[in-house]
């Protein structure tokens, strides 16, 4: 190896590392609704793992988080298309990438909480979600949550779904005495299902009926609600302006039953889940 | 630093399951291993031919992939339980897996041994009329094991090291995972990643040096 | 020593065991498919509904091949920076100074013990969450990989016999000059099959960034393509298989060609090196097995 071909070595690993640096626009607006009445290409995060919320069909992802996003933009824009981007936020990144400007709109089965009020704004909610259970549609054993006890739950990396059954408020909520089975995500919890390796997945019913629609029935969602999750659209911590307009858009699509449509076109006739007709209560942008 | 005193007995719990792991795929792995070189130096094609593809392909899978095949394939679809209890079933599922993993690595080790004992040795057995199964047991192997106690000492670190993986094959109890859902809590913590760093150490440390002065005692002189 | 001096030729009695046992171990394999070919079958895991998507090509354009591109992006990355990190700290470790010496031998015997989806984890929670899956995987591929190629490069220089460092100072050359002209590339020459099987074992493990969901082939094959899929999780497991066995054995065999090339080369006066052995300060020259250990972390 020579001096030369070291040399080259180097400027090839910085090369790189620029590359991983090499992020972000090249023209700063003051607010996300500016940059969308400019013109410009908006960065919207959603998952790509969810069947019917988001998930990644070639080169972009399709879903209801996908389709609200698009309707919502294009509401903020006048009713004119907005450019996008589409960018995969999983749970965990969320808030880094709102804070860092790595996306600049997050539709992702973004629950509302205390917790994450304090680090992104929340616009919305769109929609609100419940945690419920899915079972193997021949497993007559379950029908409530409460008949979850002894059975064997999906505890899926990184997520805290499973502490609603089994343990008490206020982490969780049930404190039932079920058998927990880890898996790496929601995905291999559905296969472990199918094979009979686990008894029930609970998660939010929208996530469940997406992974229960792919799956041509074989699953059935229990359709007994114990949670209130209300999906928010994330923006950058105090993005009021752009906040105001999503909420403006999410009430108009929810008053001309573009929500409903939606909600109908990805969810519709799936056993057990109960779709809402009226718009969750708006929060306010305070 | 409060951290790691905090969850020391959490993190301790998830050690104590890799070391668990490591010895019982420490006994299983030098067996499986020392039996698949003995195939391969065997005088039936079939049974040379079968560890060659083992080998092969579980040298050339990712250890991710292998446990991960091993709880979603092995243990979801064709039935092999070896718990009702879920954790202990994956407990056992990532102790096969790694187990049958890591005696690709052993098989090799031991047949590069194999291949180091002079030609003489294995000549002079059959003169003296033994078969392939004695002098493989009485002159070849004794002779084989001597040389690779050093690079066996290697494969068992990186074994050791190896049960960090045991999450992808569904068993979140070790100390990767545990430390893990501590930083989920606190953030990365440093005393407590070194803290681990250090129990590891204490355990691949003394296997490499007493495998080396092993080595060095077992040498044969030539 | 060729297997075969471990056996006479076969005599009749001989012939007829060895016949048995082919045959015994045949009914052994055959029973071992027809139990995996069965149970499969049981739940329907041949069923040509989920392996369609598999002869579809939009699966492999969507998913299949961008899995692979994450794959090899990474491992091409940790690549180039953990040999510039195993030249820099190799060297490091043969320099005149002392404390140099000492600081580079701690770094590297460090990194060596250090599980390496511990530190992967480690590096991805101190970047806080965040687009970083690449990151903390290429970072983490490179401090461990190259803390074991900065062994092979120390192995490799040192495996260059003392007449050629001698002879290169006898006629005039300064230390650097000694190093850069002379040790070097004969060293290169020693090192490259070293270096060629330690690239298998980090492509290999780019695999643990499925761990930290970072979008490469493994996440492809065990998450997106059943969420996309229904049921397809273990066809998606043999196809991704197949594909990573399929390239390693490539990595491998190029690895065996450069060997023996470098064995025949009359440009080095130095032997091709093995891997390095256990992490172990000052173990002393590598034993004979160790070729055979590669790849396994």
């Amino acid at each position: 190896m020579s001096i030369r071909r070291v040399g080259a070595a180097i400027g090839a690993a910085g090369l790189l590392i620029s590359g991983l640096a090499a992020c972000g626009g090249d023209k700063t607006y003051a607010s996300v609704v500016e940059k969308v009445k400019d013109g410009g290409t908006i960065i919207v995060g959603t998952k790509w793992d969810q069947p019917s919320l988001g998930l990644k069909k070639g080169n972009a992802p399709e879903g209801f988080d996908v389709d609200v996003a698009k309707a919502v933009l294009k509401e903020m824009n006048g009713g004119k298309d907005v450019d996008i981007t589409w960018k995969e936020s999983i749970s965990a990144n969320r808030e880094t990438f709102l804070g860092n400007g790595t996306v600049d709109i997050i539709f992702a089965t973004y629950s509302i909480t205390e917790a994450r009020k304090q680090k992104v704004t929340f616009a919305g909610p769109y929609v609100i979600a419940h945690q419920d259970v899915m079972v193997r549609k021949d497993d007559a054993s379950i029908s409530q949550p409460q008949q979850l006890v002894g059975k064997k739950i999906c505890k899926a990396s990184g997520s805290n779904s499973y502490k609603r059954i089994t343990d008490p408020p206020p982490d969780g909520q049930l404190d039932l005495d079920a058998t927990l089975v880890d898996a790496t995500n929601y995905s291999e919890c559905v296969s472990k299902l199918s094979g009979g390796n686990l008894d029930a997945v609970t998660t939010d019913d929208l996530i469940l009926a997406g992974f229960a629609k792919q799956a041509g029935g074989n699953f059935k969602i229990l359709g007994q609600p114990f949670t209130d999750e209300k999906y928010g659209i994330g923006l950058k911590k105090g993005d009021k302006a752009t906040c105001e307009a999503v909420n403006a858009a999410v009430k108009k699509l929810w008053d001309n039953g573009t929500m409903k449509q939606l909600l109908t076109t990805w969810f519709g006739g799936i056993d057990g889940l109960k779709l809402s007709d009226a718009a969750p209560p708006a929060e306010g942008c305070a | 630093m409060d951290e790691l005193f905090e969850y020391a007995g959490f993190l301790a719990e998830g050690f104590l399951e890799n070391l668990k792991l490591a010895a019982i795929c420490a006994v299983a792995s030098l067996i499986l291993g020392t039996i698949l070189a003995a195939m391969r130096v065997s005088p039936t094609p079939v049974l040379r031919g079968v560890g060659t593809v083992y080998v092969n392909v579980l040298r050339n899978t990712p250890l991710t992939l292998v446990l991960a095949f091993s709880i979603l394939g092995l243990s979801d679809q064709l039935d092999l339980v070896f718990s009702e209890e879920p954790r202990t079933n994956a407990f056992w599922i990532v102790a096969l897996g790694l187990s049958v993993y890591t005696a690709a690595f052993v098989c090799e080790a031991i047949r590069s041994g194999i291949n180091t004992v002079p030609m003489g040795q294995a000549e002079a057995a059959r003169a003296l009329g033994l078969g392939f199964f004695q002098s493989l047991t009485l002159i070849i192997l004794p002779q084989a094991f001597r040389v690779v106690v050093a690079p066996l000492g290697s494969v068992m670190i990186a074994m050791v090291k190896n049960t960090t993986v045991a999450v992808a094959g569904g068993f979140a109890a070790d100390v990767a995972a545990n430390m893990r859902e501590v930083f989920d809590t606190t953030g990365a913590s440093i005393p407590i990643f070194l803290g681990i760093v250090v129990a590891f150490m204490a355990v691949t440390l003394p296997i490499g040096f007493f495998t080396g002065w092993l080595a060095r005692r077992l040498a044969v002189a030539r | 020593m060729s297997s075969s001096v471990l056996f006479d030729a076969p005599g009749p009695r001989a012939r007829i065991r060895n016949h048995l046992l082919t045959a015994i171990s045949l009914v052994a394999v055959g029973a071992v498919v027809w139990f995996i070919y069965r149970g499969f079958d049981d739940k329907g895991q041949w069923d040509g509904k989920i392996w369609a998507p598999f002869v579809d090509p939009s699966t492999w354009t969507d998913y299949i091949i961008p899995g692979l591109l994450g794959t090899l992006k990474a491992a091409a990355a940790a690549a180039v920076l953990a040999l510039v990190f195993g030249a820099v700290f190799g060297l490091a470790r043969l320099s005149e100074h002392r404390w140099i010496r000492m600081i580079a031998g701690f770094v590297v015997e460090v990194f060596r013990s250090i599980p390496l989806l511990l530190l992967i984890f480690f590096i991805y929670f101190l970047m806080q969450g965040g687009d970083y899956t690449f990151f903390a995987l290429v970072l983490g591929l490179t401090l461990y990989n190259g803390s074991v190629l900065a062994e092979v490069v120390r192995a490799g220089v040192l495996a260059v016999p003392n007449g050629q460092s001698e002879a290169a100072y006898a006629i005039g050359l300064r230390k650097s000059q000694v190093m850069r002209m002379i040790l070097l590339p004969q060293a290169v020459t020693a090192m490259m099959p070293a270096i060629v099987s330690q690239l298998v074992v980090l492509l290999k493990d780019t695999a643990l960034g499925y761990i930290i969901a970072y979008v490469d082939l493994l996440n492809m094959g065990f998450k997106l393509i059943p969420a996309n899929f229904f049921g397809s999780l273990i066809p998606a497991a043999i196809v991704i298989g197949i594909i990573y066995i399929g390239l390693n054995m490539a990595l491998s065999a190029l690895a065996t060609w450069l060997e023996k090339r470098s064995r025949r080369s009359r440009k080095t006066a130095a032997p091709p090196i093995a891997p390095p052995g256990p992490a172990l300060i000052g173990m002393g020259p590598a034993t004979p097995g160790a070729a055979a250990i590669e790849g396994m972390e």
